[in-house]
C-alpha cells in the first residue's frame, strides 16, 4: 500500500489540468444545473466568454501565458457567485469582476487551489456537496456511451476495405458479449468515481454501483490492492482509486489532478481498447461461480502440457483437440487457465510433434477475438513467423494458418510485418508448378503450403504498409502464378489478397500488367459464389483504369458480369457485381456491349428493395450508361426513373453522388426531365445544395444544369424554390473547386432567365464572382466565365464587373492550354467590353494580341466572340481618336 | 586381403537385402559399412552381430532416445529372431522403417514395441509403466501416481474404440491415422526428423537439403 501511495503521489504531480477537462467537467456540472435546489447540484454555471480558441482554453491569450484556460461563474444554490479560473495549476476563486459586464477580472487568487471544480464547489457550497453526495439528480442528458466500441471496431479494420464482410460480421457477431462486459465494466469504474464528471451515464445505475460502494468498503478494499497490483502503471486505474478516496483532498500548490485523464484514457487508442478487452472477462470469470465442466477438464490438461514430458505434452494436446474448440467456453477456458502461455511457448521447443499438436489448437481457438489479441500479447504472432521458415511442411502450413487467424486486427498485422512475416509468408506462395503430372505428394504438399501462405497474407493485406510489403516481397508473380490454379480453396485467398491489394495504384498496374484479368475473368464464372465475388470486386476496384476496362472486356468478362445480376439473393456479390459493372461502363465500348446484354434493364430492376452497397452500385453503374443517349431513353422506359428520383431522398452521401450523377445524365432527355420535373427532382436535387458533404453539394449542381436546360419553365420553376437563388450563390463562398465549378455552371444556367438573373445580382452574385477570377484551375475558369458572360446581361453588372477587378484576370485566361477556357472566357470578355472602361483594362492587359490569335480559331464560337471584342475595343478607340481630332 | 574380401562379403549382402526395404543397393552397402565399424570400433571383431548394449548406445548418441523401457522394446523390434543380436540383416530392415517406412510400416513397428509382453494388446498396466515418468513429481499432489493414472485414462478415452480397456493394433491404427500425432503416443521410439537427416548423411549422398 505504501508503494502504492508513492507512486500515487508521484504521478498526480505529473498530472495538470487540460482544456479538455475544464471543459468536460463544466459541461457536465452545466447538464446537472438548474432551479430545484433537491434534485441538482448548481443553479447555474457559465463560461465569461463564450469564445473559444483553438487550443481550448477560453482565457484571453496573455492570461494563456499565465495558464489559464477560462473563468466560470457559477451559482450555487445556497452561497453568493462564484467567480472562478481555471488554470493547468488547478481552480481557484478569483478576484472576482469588478462590474457585472464581465469586463474586468481580478485574476488574483483568493484562497486555495483544488484539483477540480467539483472538490471546489464540495469546499464553497454545502448543497452542493450534499446533492452530489446523493446523487439522485436528475439527468438532463443522454447517454453517450457505445460509441466509443464503434469507432474502435472502425478503427481496428480502419486500413481494410469493407469487402471481405463474412469474416469481419463473424468477428463483429463474436466481439457482441464483449462489448457488453465492456460496457459492465466501465459503469462500474465510473461508479466508483462517483462524481458527475464522467460521460454521463443513467442515474439509476449510479446508485446501484456508486452507492453500493460506501456499504462494502472492504470489498472494495481488495480491489484497490488487486488493481493496484495489477497496473501500477495505467494512469487510468490510478484515477479511479484516487477519486475513490471518500474525502477529497485539497491539492495545494502545484498538484492538480484531471478528470478528463481519465476519459482520455478510455477514448485513446487501441492500446489501451485491448486492455480493457481482457480485463472484462476475467472478472466475470471470478464472478461466475458454476463454471462448466470443460473448464475444469482443461485446467487439467493444461497442468499436464506444463509439468509433462514430450509423450505427455502430446496426449494432452491431442485430448485437448477433443474439446470442442469452436465453442467460446473452451476457448476462453484455455486462455483463463494459462494454457495460452504454455501453447506459445511450445511453439519455441524443439519438438516437432509439440508444435504441430499446438498449432493445431491455436488455430482454432484464435477464431476468437479474444484469444486473437491475447495470443498477440503474449508475443505469439513471432514466434509463428519463426516457424514459416522451419523446413516441416505441416508446421508452416499451420503457422501460416494460424497467422491469417491472429492478423485480423491491425495490431498483429503490424506485428507480423515487423518481425519479417510477410517476406516468409510471400516465399511460402513459391511452390512448384501447380499442373505438373504425375502430381507427387511432395508438390501437393508444396501447394498446400502456397495455399496457407496465401491465407496468412489475404488477412494481412488489409493494411497499407502489408500492401506494400508484400509488392516488395515479390509477392505479385507468385500470386499471379497462383492464379492459375483450378482449385477453389487456393483461388479464393489468392483473389482475395489481390483484390485488398487492388486499393493500391500499383497493385492495379500489376494486375494488369501480370495478365491477371484473364484468369479473374475466367474465375467470374466459377460456380463458387465467393470467389465470384472476390473476382467481381477485384475487376471493381481495378477497373478503375481504362487499359483494365479494355481487357474485361476483350476477355469477355462483361458477359459475366452481367449474368450476377440475377443473383439477387447474394447482397455481397452483388454489390461487387455492380461495382464492377459500374466501373466498366466508364468505358463507352463496354456500355455499348452492356446495352447488348440488356444491362440497363436488368440495373433499373436493381433499384428497389437492395442494400445501399448495392444501390450505390447499381446507381453509379446506371449514371455511367446514361451518357449515351440511347439508355437514357432505355432507363426511361424500363421505369427506372420514379427510383431513381425517389433515391434523392436518401442520406448515403456516396450513394447521393452517384444518384444525383445519374439524374443528372437523365434530365439531359427532355422526355426524362418531364418525369424528373412531374416527381419534383429539380426541388429535391436543389435541396442537396445544403448537404454538408462538398461531393454532394457539386454533383447536385451538376444535375441541376441540364434540368434548367431542358425543363419546360425553368425559370417560373427555380423562382418556386423559396431561398433557392439565395442558397447556390450562397455557394460560391465554398472551398472546393469542384462545387464552385459546379455552381458556377449552373448560375451560367439560371442566369438565362432574366428575372431570375435579376434576383442573383441581388443576392450579391457578381463580387462573388469576381471574386473567384483568380482562379488558376482551367475547370472553374471555364464555367466561371460563362456564368460572367450571362451575368453580364443585366442592368450594369459589366461595370460592377469592371469595378471588382474581374477583367484584368479573365484576360490570363486566354492563356490557358484549355481550348473551352478560350471560348467561354472570349464571351465574357465580349459581354465586359461594352463597357468602355473595361476596354481600356483589357486593353492593358495586352487582350488584343491574344484574341487576335482567337480569331483564326476552328470553333466558330470563339472566333465570334473574339472579334466582338476586339470590334468593341477598335471602336471605343476609333471613338476616342474622334473626340480627340473632331 | 581380408579387407577387400570383407568389402566384397558386403556388397553380397546388399545385394541380396537391399530389395525388401527402402534403400538403394548403395545406400545399404553404407548402412553395412556403419554397422561394421560400429562393431570393430566396438571390440575388433569382424563380427557382423550386435548386442543389446552397443545398439542402445546407438539409439542414445544417434538417435537421442532415453528412456529405458522403450529403448530395449526398440532393439526387440529389429531383433527379429530373438537371438539378443541385431545382425547385419535385422539392422538394415529395422533401419528401413525406422529410417524411410511408410505410415502403416511405423504404425506395426510402433505397435510391436508399446506392447510390452507381445500378446497383442496394450494393456493399462504397459502403458502405465509407459508413461511412468512423462510427468514432473509434483510434491503436493497426495498419490504420485494420479496424474499417470489420469493420463492412462485419457489416453484410453481418446483411442480405445471398442471400449476394452486395452489398445488392440485395430484401435491404435484407428486413432493414427485421424490423428499421426499419435503415432508415438507413449514416448519416442522413431528418430526425429533432424536426427534421420543426420543419419542418412553418414551413409548416404542422395539426402537433399534438410535447411
Amino acid at each position: 500500500m505504501q508503494l502504492l501511495n508513492m507512486s500515487l503521489q508521484h504521478i498526480s504531480k505529473e498530472v495538470r489540468l487540460t482544456p479538455a477537462a475544464v471543459n468536460s467537467e463544466v459541461k457536465l456540472l452545466q447538464s446537472f444545473s438548474g432551479d430545484d435546489r433537491d434534485k441538482t447540484v448548481l443553479k447555474s454555471i457559465q463560461y465569461t466568454s463564450d469564445y473559444e480558441f483553438n487550443n481550448g482554453c477560453r482565457a484571453p491569450p496573455w492570461r494563456q501565458v499565465h495558464g489559464d484556460i477560462c473563468y466560470v461563474v457559477i451559482k450555487p444554490h445556497d452561497t453568493d457567485l462564484l467567480s472562478v479560473s481555471a488554470s493547468t495549476a488547478g481552480v481557484y476563486i478569483n478576484g472576482g469582476f469588478e462590474k457585472e459586464n464581465f469586463s474586468d477580472l481580478k485574476h488574483d487568487r483568493e484562497g486555495e487551489i483544488y484539483k477540480d471544480l467539483v472538490t471546489l464547489l464540495k469546499e464553497k457550497s454545502a448543497v452542493f456537496a450534499e446533492n452530489i453526495a446523493k446523487q439522485d439528480f436528475t439527468l438532463r442528458e443522454d447517454e453517450t456511451t457505445g460509441n466509443q466500441y464503434d469507432i474502435m471496431d472502425s478503427g481496428d479494420e480502419g486500413d481494410g476495405d469493407n469487402t471481405h464482410r463474412t469474416n469481419e460480421d463473424a468477428k463483429k457477431d463474436s466481439k457482441e458479449p464483449q462489448k457488453a462486459d465492456k460496457q459492465k465494466s466501465n459503469l462500474k469504474k465510473t461508479g466508483k468515481d462517483r462524481t458527475p464528471r464522467k460521460q454521463p451515464q443513467p442515474s439509476l445505475k449510479w446508485k446501484n454501483l456508486g452507492l453500493g460502494e460506501e456499504a462494502d468498503e472492504k470489498k472494495e478494499e481488495k480491489d484497490q490492492i488487486r488493481e493496484g497490483s495489477a497496473g501500477k502503471k495505467e494512469k487510468k486505474k490510478v484515477t479511479v482509486q484516487e477519486s475513490k478516496g471518500r474525502v477529497h483532498p485539497v491539492i495545494k500548490g502545484r498538484k492538480s489532478k484531471t478528470p478528463a485523464q481519465d476519459q482520455e484514457d478510455t477514448f485513446s487508442e487501441s492500446s489501451t481498447e485491448s486492455e480493457e478487452e481482457e480485463e472484462s472477462p476475467d472478472r466475470r470469470q471470478e464472478a461466475n461461480s458454476d463454471l462448466p465442466s470443460e473448464y475444469w477438464q482443461i485446467q487439467k490438461l493444461v497442468k499436464y502440457l506444463k509439468g509433462g514430458n514430450q509423450t505427455a505434452t502430446i496426449i494432452a494436446l491431442c485430448s485437448m483437440r477433443d474439446f470442442n474448440l469452436t465453442q467460446e467456453t473452451c476457448q476462453l477456458a484455455i486462455r483463463d487457465v494459462g494454457g495460452l502461455e504454455v501453447l506459445i511457448n511450445l511453439l519455441d521447443t524443439e519438438e516437432i510433434k509439440c508444435k504441430i499438436g499446438s498449432l493445431k489448437i491455436l488455430k482454432e481457438i484464435s477464431h476468437n477475438a479474444q484469444i486473437r489479441r491475447a495470443i498477440a500479447d503474449l508475443g505469439g504472432l513471432q514466434t509463428m513467423v519463426k516457424i514459416l521458415k522451419s523446413p516441416d511442411k505441416d508446421l508452416k502450413c499451420l503457422a501460416a494458418e494460424t497467422i491469417a487467424n491472429v492478423a485480423k486486427f491491425r495490431r498483429a498485422r503490424r506485428t507480423v510485418r515487423q518481425h519479417g512475416g510477410i517476406k516468409k509468408l510471400v516465399g511460402l506462395l513459391d511452390c512448384g508448378p501447380l499442373g505438373s503430372v504425375p502430381m507427387t505428394p511432395e508438390v501437393e504438399k508444396d501447394i498446400e503450403v502456397a495455399r496457407c501462405g496465401a491465407l496468412a497474407l489475404w488477412s494481412c493485406s488489409k493494411s497499407t504498409k502489408n500492401k506494400q510489403a508484400i509488392r516488395k516481397a515479390g509477392g505479385i508473380p507468385l500470386l499471379a502464378r497462383l492464379l492459375k490454379s483450378s482449385h477453389e480453396n487456393m483461388l479464393i485467398p489468392v483473389v482475395g489478397t489481390l483484390q485488398e491489394c487492388a486499393s493500391e495504384q500499383s497493385y492495379r498496374l500489376a494486375i494488369r500488367t501480370e495478365g491477371m484479368i484473364e484468369d479473374l475473368v475466367t474465375n467470374l464464372r466459377s460456380e463458387n459464389q465467393v470467389l465470384q465475388m472476390h473476382c467481381a470486386s477485384a475487376i471493381f476496384k481495378c477497373a478503375e483504369e481504362k487499359e483494365t476496362r479494355d481487357l474485361v472486356r476483350q476477355y469477355g468478362g462483361l458477359d459475366p458480369l452481367v449474368s450476377l445480376l440475377d443473383k439477387s439473393d447474394n447482397k455481397e456479390l452483388l454489390a461487387a457485381a455492380t461495382g464492377a459493372i459500374w466501373k466498366c461502363a466508364i468505358s463507352p465500348e463496354n456500355v455499348e456491349r452492356f446495352q447488348e446484354l440488356k444491362a440497363i434493364e436488368k440495373l433499373v430492376s436493381l433499384l428497389q428493395h437492395q442494400p445501399e452497397e448495392v444501390l450505390v452500385n447499381v446507381v453509379g453503374a446506371l449514371g455511367e450508361c446514361a451518357q449515351e443517349p440511347q439508355n437514357r431513353m432505355s432507363i426511361r422506359k424500363a421505369g427506372g426513373i420514379p427510383p431513381l428520383v425517389n433515391l434523392l431522398t436518401g442520406t448515403n452521401q456516396s450513394l447521393l453522388v452517384n444518384v444525383t450523377k445519374a439524374v443528372g445524365a437523365c434530365a439531359t432527355e427532355t422526355e426524362n426531365m418531364t418525369i424528373i420535373d412531374r416527381l419534383d427532382g429539380v426541388r429535391l436535387l436543389w435541396s442537396l445544395l445544403k448537404n454538408q458533404n462538398p461531393e454532394v453539394q457539386a454533383s447536385a449542381a451538376w444535375a441541376i444544369c441540364p434540368c434548367i436546360e431542358n425543363a419546360k419553365d425553368a425559370g417560373e420553376m427555380v423562382r418556386s424554390f423559396v431561398g433557392g437563388l439565395e442558397l447556390i450563390v450562397s455557394l460560391l463562398k465554398s472551398e472546393h473547386k469542384e462545387v464552385l465549378a459546379s455552381v458556377c455552371a449552373a448560375i451560367a444556367n439560371i442566369a438565362k432567365d432574366e428575372e431570375n438573373l435579376a434576383v442573383i445580382t441581388d443576392h450579391g452574385v457578381v463580387p462573388m464572382l469576381a471574386k473567384l477570377t483568380n482562379t488558376t484551375d482551367d475547370k472553374l475558369r471555364r464555367h466561371l466565365a460563362e456564368a460572367i458572360a450571362r451575368c453580364c446581361m443585366w442592368g450594369n453588372n459589366r461595370v460592377a464587373f469592371g469595378e471588382a477587378n474581374a477583367v484584368a484576370p479573365l484576360v490570363r485566361y486566354l492563356k490557358s492550354p484549355d481550348e473551352s477556357v478560350h471560348r467561354a472566357t472570349a464571351q465574357a470578355l465580349f459581354q465586359l467590353s461594352r463597357d468602355p472602361e473595361n476596354c481600356i483594362t483589357m486593353h492593358n492587359a495586352g487582350v488584343v494580341k491574344l484574341l487576335l490569335d482567337m480569331v483564326g480559331s476552328t470553333d466558330e464560337a470563339l472566333q465570334e466572340a473574339a472579334a466582338g471584342c476586339i470590334g468593341n475595343i477598335r471602336r471605343l478607340a476609333l471613338a476616342n481618336e474622334k473626340a480627340k481630332y473632331p | 586381403m581380408a579387407h577387400i574380401v570383407a568389402k566384397k562379403a558386403l556388397a553380397k549382402l546388399a545385394e541380396t537385402c537391399y530389395r525388401s526395404t527402402h534403400f538403394t543397393k548403395q545406400e545399404v552397402e553404407g548402412l553395412l559399412h556403419v554397422f561394421r565399424d560400429l562393431q570393430t570400433s566396438k571390440k575388433g571383431k569382424d563380427e557382423m552381430k550386435m548386442d543389446r548394449a552397443t545398439f542402445r548406445e546407438v539409439l542414445h548418441y544417434t538417435f537421442a532416445m532415453t528412456d529405458d523401457i522403450l529403448m530395449d522394446r526398440v532393439f526387440r523390434g529389429f531383433d527379429q529372431d530373438n537371438d539378443s543380436y541385431v545382425s547385419a540383416q535385422e539392422w538394415v530392415q529395422g533401419l528401413s522403417v525406422f529410417l524411410r517406412g511408410t505410415m502403416e510400416e511405423k504404425m506395426k513397428y510402433c505397435f510391436e514395441v508399446y506392447d510390452l509382453n507381445s500378446d497383442g494388446y496394450i494393456s493399462r498396466e504397459e502403458m502405465f509403466s509407459m508413461l511412468k515418468n512423462t510427468l514432473a513429481k509434483q510434491p503436493t499432489e497426495e498419490d504420485p501416481d494420479e496424474g499417470i493414472k489420469d493420463l492412462v485414462e485419457i489416453t484410453l478415452k481418446k483411442m480405445d474404440h471398442d471400449h476394452d480397456s486395452r489398445l488392440s493394433y485395430s484401435d491404435y491404427k484407428t486413432s493414427v491415422e485421424t490423428e499421426p500425432l499419435l503415432l508415438e503416443v507413449f514416448g519416442p521410439c522413431l528418430p526425429a526428423a533432424k536426427q534421420v537427416h543426420a543419419f542418412t548423411a553418414t551413409f548416404s549422398d542422395t539426402c537433399t537439403d534438410y535447411y
